[in-house]
């Protein structure tokens, strides 16, 4: 019972940790690319990456906090548009090739030990350098809260301040979807989604919708990028194309084009990951797996599930089957 | 582009299996064979837990006891530490660094399978470290002679860091600087890229292939290669098979896992009508698991497919190992062996046919199911073969490599058109020779970079690649 | 150019020069120049093949023409032609296979159809208030043209679930939506079953009897005879004949574009094969064998 007990106890933790909620808000803004318009992102994760050097390196150089927060959607503003210029006029497989290799670009040149001084190089820059400023600005005081049974320090590294203000940040930007969905800029683009050249029959300028959604859905994953690398450390190589993927399957599984899907999906993904990594580490012994295969092993199983979901159930656990019929 | 005449019927009688009885048979027996395969690695490292193949942190006490835990500071001790990564951007093992300092402090420290090395110092001062050039891997040099010893400044409860980077080229062991670029240099990175462009395009073709005959853009094909490199270093390097056989029997394998898919997967997905998205999606899938398979049966550390050090051989003032010119030769020979069938077999016509205009190609009689098995299998051997090779030429492969390579031969297969076989291989060619190129002026992070600056052009300015039709891309 | 143009029209809405269009060594169309009456409902007719449904995209767009092709609208020249450009301009297109947006239902159809919506703008999308009285004005206009083609009934509905001529209709009142100048209809009859026609042909006289002027590609002689003003007959990329509907139908090079020269002569019927006839027959044989031989 105590095991059961504990068990449910760290996946409820981890369901509220930050890392959760940047997952959440980075598959939000996967949402608005592929849920909303119909655009292949493959390289989510640079825009992560590339919020979270614009922040460190912001705050590690004297900038103020807002204004680092801007030179991070900045960084990825441009990045979209880069990347968007040559490929929104094409087919989805382009932006798809582009997008994927920009973000091992990005990564590439972000380890590179050419810029050891600017971005750490492969290792990165430390947490402590960018922390400060985000933890002044907390109105929590000082100390331990414990609400149930989670038991966390107010303003700590990965404390009570950061939690608020990253599931503060997940649920304001659900709400703007939700808004923008219902909108009549949402309805153009859920109808570029299906046929662009209908649209353009109604005199509208597609490439421009799909370079704002383009551009929307990276700034997000930029604040999504700072929020992942507050509580930790800005590391290249854990912002890849697994975490890409990750975002991927965590946005199919709770429903694409739906508002609370990448939520529920991010929070589904992470607990049934760590579910799956605790039992094999508790009832398989090592000889058969160690720890370091469990957890392999458990992204093997990520692989198998995206491949399954997409197939059998594309529309996720909230998603409306009429609505997502893919035609493409 | 000749006339297509579809085959007669005793022809096809003879191609076709007659259903219900051999193919679940064949595939069987391939789908068991591919089981074997981990199973026999699985049997081979259980007994070797704990030795160097094994991926955990037991793998730094294996190698020579100065390293034993990496140095962590403390108000009564320093660390001079620091990383040796070879041309590829990949951890060096078993690089002996000298340190020396004051009060005759001597030390020597060798990289672990990450390739860091770390030395504790208990006096603050200027040491000198240097890297015992003998301890280097073969074909791996300093870039900068003068760079074999460098003095630090270490003092107490801090760390100083460095990094030494390796090239592939001794070239440059002067006192030059070494990023100049010299006529020597430049030949030398041209037969590079010559080497590099002719492996890729074997994995580029079937990419082109499958993108023509099934409109899929496989984000999984990098992991083929990767495949291919894995099976041969299970081979070759752990149950010790002659590396010919090695190649052709992983090149067999690698093939049958294209036949497979194509059976198991793609097949029953387009007779659901699964569309192009999804189908892509589905790849990606594949990619991850695949990745993190490889991980978990054969580590996370590169391994390499040969023991030993290969030899290296100097033609036409270009130094490159033993194992690259036969590996050009290997390639360029598959590729115009692939060509040729292409177009001067029926059945190779038959797959330009598909791969041009499926649907008109289907009405002409040509059986396109058959024709698409084909290519997955085709694809997935060719790609195989290149891991192979590739593993043999850049010093190892892991579960990253295909995943690198994969930008490569997205940017061959779109600069030679989406679709078109010939394009895949003039589009890797240039690709290769660009890249490498590239090392010349710019580190080797870099060197990927100018593939996407050189995508980014193409799409901007002739989207459907060299040889490529307009119509198919918008 | 228009000083040799046969047809010049007392008042073209719409004026294009030199369209050409290449593909690989073909031509697919070469048209020097074209004028379409204001307020008129034209047809543009021609064998398979003949490159209508090229020039129709190249007029509307949605194609980029080989070469400098100047086209005048409503009294300006068009710097842009790409079809959202046209569409702005107020030349609103159907598509044959109809892009009713399935997944959207017929009302968010219909309000996509409208113009100068500024909920359509992101940042004015995020404030409701910005686009809600407009929103009810497109609304309330959707309403009345969804009961005009009778699909008020469907407005919540999936248009994936209407059947084939609803969605005809849908598409039909969706462009109207922007209350266009000229609506150019891409083959309005192709699939559509025979009791819808009826009412299609009623639909499209009204758009015109309302002011628009309409452009339709199409097949069906019938209807072209019974509602078109003015008929324009492509064949081989080029304008062969135009007029109204009678006496372009007794053209004789539209007749040979269409059918060939023996098109009056059964050729099935077994009586008609007369001495007389084979005699006939063999001097115009003799007469074709001399011409090959000669050129």
């Amino acid at each position: 019972m105590d095991y059961i007990l504990n068990l449910l106890s760290s996946l409820t933790q981890e369901a509220l940790a930050p890392t959760t909620a940047a997952f959440a808000l980075a598959a939000i803004g996967l949402n608005v690319h592929f849920g909303l318009t119909g655009l292949i992102n493959m390289g989510q994760a640079a825009f992560l990456l590339l919020g979270a050097y614009g922040f460190a390196i912001s705050i590690t150089n004297g900038l103020p906090f807002v204004m680092a927060v801007l030179v991070a959607l900045l960084v990825a503003i441009v990045f979209a548009i880069i990347l968007g210029i040559p490929t929104l006029r094409l087919r989805g497989d382009y932006l798809a090739i582009v997008t994927i290799s920009g973000a091992e670009i990005i990564r590439m040149v972000g380890r590179s030990s050419l810029l050891t001084t600017t971005t750490g190089g492969s290792n990165g820059i430390t947490g402590s350098s960018y922390r400060d400023p985000f933890n002044a600005l907390s109105p929590l005081p000082d100390g331990t809260t414990t609400i149930l049974w989670f038991t966390y320090s107010n303003n700590g590294v990965n404390g009570w301040w950061i939690r608020i203000a990253a599931w503060g940040l997940v649920a304001l930007f659900t709400l703007v979807l939700f808004l923008l969905m219902r909108s009549p800029w949402g309805r153009v683009l859920k109808a570029i989604r299906e046929d662009e050249d209908a649209v353009r029959s109604l005199g509208k300028n597609v490439y421009s919708y799909k370079m704002q959604a383009l551009v929307f859905g990276g700034a997000l994953g930029a604040l999504a990028g700072i929020i992942y690398v507050l509580p930790s450390s800005v590391q290249p190589d854990a912002m890849g194309r697994s975490m890409t993927f990750f975002i991927w399957t965590a946005l199919i599984l709770g429903g694409a084009a739906t508002v609370f899907g990448p939520v529920l999906g991010a929070v589904l993904f992470f607990v049934v990951r760590l579910f799956i990594r605790t039992l094999a580490g508790d009832f398989i012994p090592d000889s058969i797996m160690n720890a370091q295969q469990a957890e392999q092993f458990s992204y093997v199983l990520v692989g198998v599930a995206l491949m399954l979901l997409i197939v059998f159930r594309p529309q996720g656990l909230l998603g409306n089957k009429k609505e997502l019929t893919f035609s493409v | 582009m000749g006339s297509i005449t579809p085959p007669g019927p005793a022809q096809l009688r003879r191609f076709r299996l007659r259903p219900g009885r051999r193919r679940p048979v064949i595939m069987a027996v391939l789908l068991a064979a591919f089981l074997a395969t981990f199973l026999i690695d699985w049997a081979v490292t259980l007994p070797a837990v704990g030795a160097t193949s094994a991926p955990t942190a037991s793998a730094s006490a294996s190698t020579a006891p100065a390293t034993g835990q990496p140095c962590t500071v403390s108000p009564t001790n320093g660390c001079i530490q620091g990383t040796i990564t070879d041309s590829d951007r990949k951890s060096v093992e078993g690089v002996a660094v000298d340190v020396t300092g004051p009060d005759g402090f001597a030390q020597t420290a060798t990289t672990s399978d990450t390739g860091r090395w770390s030395v504790s110092v208990t006096t603050a001062g200027s040491y000198t470290v240097a890297v015992d050039q003998d301890t280097l891997p073969k074909g791996q040099y300093l870039t900068n002679a003068a760079d074999a010893k460098r003095t630090v400044t270490a003092s107490l409860n801090a760390n100083v860091g460095q990094i030494f980077q390796l090239s592939d080229q001794q070239g440059v062991v002067t006192n030059d600087d070494a990023t100049s670029v010299t006529p020597q240099r430049a030949w030398q990175q041209f037969a590079s890229g010559i080497r590099l462009g002719l492996l890729i395009a074997l994995a580029s073709v079937g990419l082109s292939l499958i993108y023509g005959t099934t409109g899929l853009s496989s984000f999984s094909h990098g992991e083929q290669v990767t495949l291919g490199g894995l099976l041969a270093y299970l081979f070759a390097n752990q149950l010790g098979w002659n590396i010919w056989l090695t190649g052709i029997v992983v090149t067999l394998l690698c093939a049958a896992t294209g036949y497979l898919q194509d059976a198991a997967i793609w097949r029953p997905l387009r007779r659901r009508r699964i569309s192009l998205t999804q189908l892509m999606i589905v790849t990606i899938g594949l990619s991850i698991a695949a990745q993190y398979a490889f991980q978990y049966f054969f580590g996370a550390s590169t391994v390499r497919i040969q023991q030993g050090n290969p030899e290296t051989i100097r033609f036409a003032g270009v130094t490159l190992t033993v194992q690259s010119y036969v590996a050009m030769a290997i390639a360029l020979v598959v590729l115009v062996a692939t060509g040729l069938f292409l177009a001067k077999t029926r059945f190779g016509r038959a797959t330009r046919a598909v791969s041009d205009n499926p649907a008109l190609a289907s009405a002409s009689g040509i059986d396109v199911d058959r024709v698409i098995r084909f290519v997955w299998t085709l694809a997935a051997g060719l790609a195989g073969l290149s891991g192979v090779m590739l593993g043999l030429v850049l010093n190892g492969v892991n579960w990253q490599t295909g995943l690198q390579l994969l930008l490569l031969m997205f940017a061959s297969v779109t600069l030679g058109g989406l679709g078109t076989a010939y394009g895949a291989l003039v589009g890797s060619m240039i690709i290769g020779i660009v890249v490498e190129l590239t090392n010349l002026v710019l580190p080797g992070d870099f060197k990927y970079a100018t593939a996407l600056v050189i995508l980014i052009l193409i799409l901007l300015f002739r989207p459907q690649g060299i040889f490529g039709r307009a119509e198919r891309i918008g | 150019m228009s000083e040799t143009y046969a047809h010049p029209k007392s008042d073209p809405i719409l004026t294009v020069d030199t369209v050409t269009r290449h593909f690989g060594g073909m031509t697919a169309v070469d048209v020097d120049h074209l004028e379409v009456q204001r307020g008129s409902i034209t047809a543009l007719i021609g064998p398979n093949g003949a490159g209508k449904t090229t020039f129709f995209n190249l007029l509307t767009g949605f194609d980029k023409p080989s070469a400098g092709a100047v086209t005048r609208f409503d009294g300006a020249t068009l710097q842009k032609t790409s079809a959202t450009h046209i569409a702005n301009r107020g030349m609103v297109r159907t598509f044959q296979l109809t892009k009713a947006l399935s997944r959207l239902t017929v009302m968010q159809n219909m309000l996509l159809g409208a113009r100068d919506q500024p909920g359509e703008n992101f940042f004015a999308a995020l404030v409701k208030p910005v686009w809600a009285k407009r929103e009810r004005e497109i609304t309330a206009k959707a309403e009345e043209l969804l009961a005009r083609f009778k699909l008020d009934t469907k407005a919540d509905d999936y248009a994936g679930s209407l059947s084939g001529g609803q969605r005809k209709l849908l598409e039909m009142a969706r462009a109207l939506m922007s209350d266009p100048t000229m609506i150019m209809l891409d083959e309005p009859m192709a699939g559509v079953n025979p009791a819808l026609t009826q009412s299609l042909l009623g639909h499209i006289q009204s758009l015109r009897d309302d002011g628009m002027t309409v452009l339709f590609v199409e097949h069906d002689m019938h209807m072209v005879r019974h509602i078109s003003d003015w008929v324009v007959v492509m064949a081989e990329g080029k304008v062969v004949a135009e007029g109204p509907a009678d006496t372009v139908m007794d053209d004789r090079a539209v007749i040979d574009a269409y059918l060939g020269a023996h098109h009056d002569t059964d050729l099935g019927d077994d009586s008609l094969l007369t001495e007389e006839t084979y005699e006939e027959l063999a001097e115009e044989v003799a007469e074709e064998d001399e011409q090959e031989a000669t050129r």
